[in-house]
């Protein structure tokens, strides 16, 4: 039961920090509950899929097909979030204000959140599909899913959901006028650890070689592999021994997310001037 | 019937990836470790490889259910299937003594010395 509890509440606590996250990014907008669960439904049914065919998936692409789907999926989640966050930064504003008037962000929302739909989808696609080999490992080795694995299965997907609850609850505790700053930092830094992970599988694949020794090692103040080092891996992309390639790809989504959230920007209305 | 299409498919890419030239040239000079995994346990538990040489791993993975062969060290994590063998390339290495583990089964560790 506990190997159980722990590999599943571990692979939906980093997904539900993503989610957490999202549902606080789209706090107020109208249909935003049925995007979301929606995502979900799509990644988990995208999980079994993946976790069904893992063996022909990996034979891919002369054994590399599991490292180019990893990284293809996490590339396009980095565009997804980076897209919302620069139209965010052009369309933030009028959002916030025709959310009053009901239902009249509906239609403007619905681009943003079909955007963090497919993020949150692939999210649990990435953590669901290694429950499920997990799971299906377990039932394997145990001749057949017994009541220890089922009762661990279900505690570890409470707790992890906990954790999703919570992080929402934490974020839409921050006022207003901070939470579009907030959320979008997050969602910037969320994007950039994607992208250096992305460059991981890459790397681990000989796809990328140029660039690709350790940099730095910070594993004696925090491991990746602590559940601390864990959650920053998923909101930050911490890692504790990050490569060449991956410090300056990290720097490069954030840099490339800013000057685009910049660069769209509606034009502050002018300061009225002082008499 | 999907997982036929795949294989199919599988030299077709294969070949695109080649022609492509995709990591070709690193491949020639780099040392192959064999690795299985069974009963939660790698055979052999430590590898050797020379220093400043890419490693390929080779992993089978002889166990009943999926193992996550990974290692932070070594920038890898790919999910092996019961039955599946895996190639991980790692790029060329410090001397030092490397872990690597079975995310799956924390328990389950090796490790790589470059003398």
């Amino acid at each position: 039961m506990l190997p159980t509890l722990v590999i599943v509440f571990r692979e939906v606590f980093e997904a539900g920090l993503i989610v957490g996250i999202i549902m606080a990014v789209t706090s107020g907008v109208a249909r935003r509950g049925r995007w979301v669960a929606g995502g979900v439904a799509a990644g988990v049914f995208g999980a079994c899929l993946v976790a069904a065919f893992t063996g022909g998936l990996s034979e891919l692409f002369a054994g590399s097909g599991q490292e180019l789907f990893n990284a293809g999926i996490l590339g396009f989640a980095v565009l997804m979030l980076g897209w919302h966050n620069v139209w965010m930064a052009r369309h933030g504003r009028e959002l916030a204000a025709e959310m009053r008037e009901a239902g009249a962000a509906v239609v403007a929302g619905s681009k943003s959140l079909a955007a963090l739909a497919v993020v949150v989808a692939i999210a649990v696609l990435r953590e669901g599909s290694e429950v499920v080999l997990f799971l299906y490992g377990v039932a394997a080795a145990e001749g057949g899913a017994g009541v220890g694995m089922a009762v661990g299965g279900v505690i570890g997907l409470g707790l992890g959901a906990l954790v999703c609850l919570l992080t929402y609850r934490g974020l839409i505790v921050i006022p207003t006028r901070y939470l579009f700053a907030v959320t979008s930092t997050l969602i910037a830094l969320l994007a950039a650890g994607m992208a250096a992970q992305a460059i991981a599988f890459l790397e681990q694949a000989a796809i990328l070689t140029a660039l690709d020794q350790t940099v730095w090692n910070t594993s004696w103040i925090l491991s990746d592999e602590s559940i601390l080092g864990r959650a920053l891996h998923t909101l930050i992309g911490y890692v504790d021994q990050p490569t060449a390639m991956q410090l300056i790809v990290y720097t490069a989504t954030l840099t490339v997310i800013a000057v685009l959230m910049k660069l769209f920007a509606v034009p502050s209305a002018p300061q009225p001037r002082a008499a | 019937m999907t997982r036929d299409m795949l294989t199919r498919l599988g030299p077709t890419l294969v070949s695109l990836t080649l022609a492509l030239g995709v990591g070709a040239a690193r491949a020639e000079d780099a040392v192959t470790l064999s690795l299985t995994i069974k009963d939660h346990q790698f055979e052999p538990a430590e590898v050797h490889a020379p220093a400043a040489k890419p490693i390929i791993f080779a992993v089978k993975n002889l166990g009943a259910g999926a193992a996550e062969f990974e290692s932070g060290a070594l920038h890898f994590e790919k999910v092996i299937a019961a039955g599946g063998e895996a190639l991980i390339h790692v790029p060329p290495q410090q001397p030092g003594r490397y872990k690597f583990f079975d995310d799956f089964h924390r328990a389950t560790e090796g490790f790589l010395v470059v003398p």
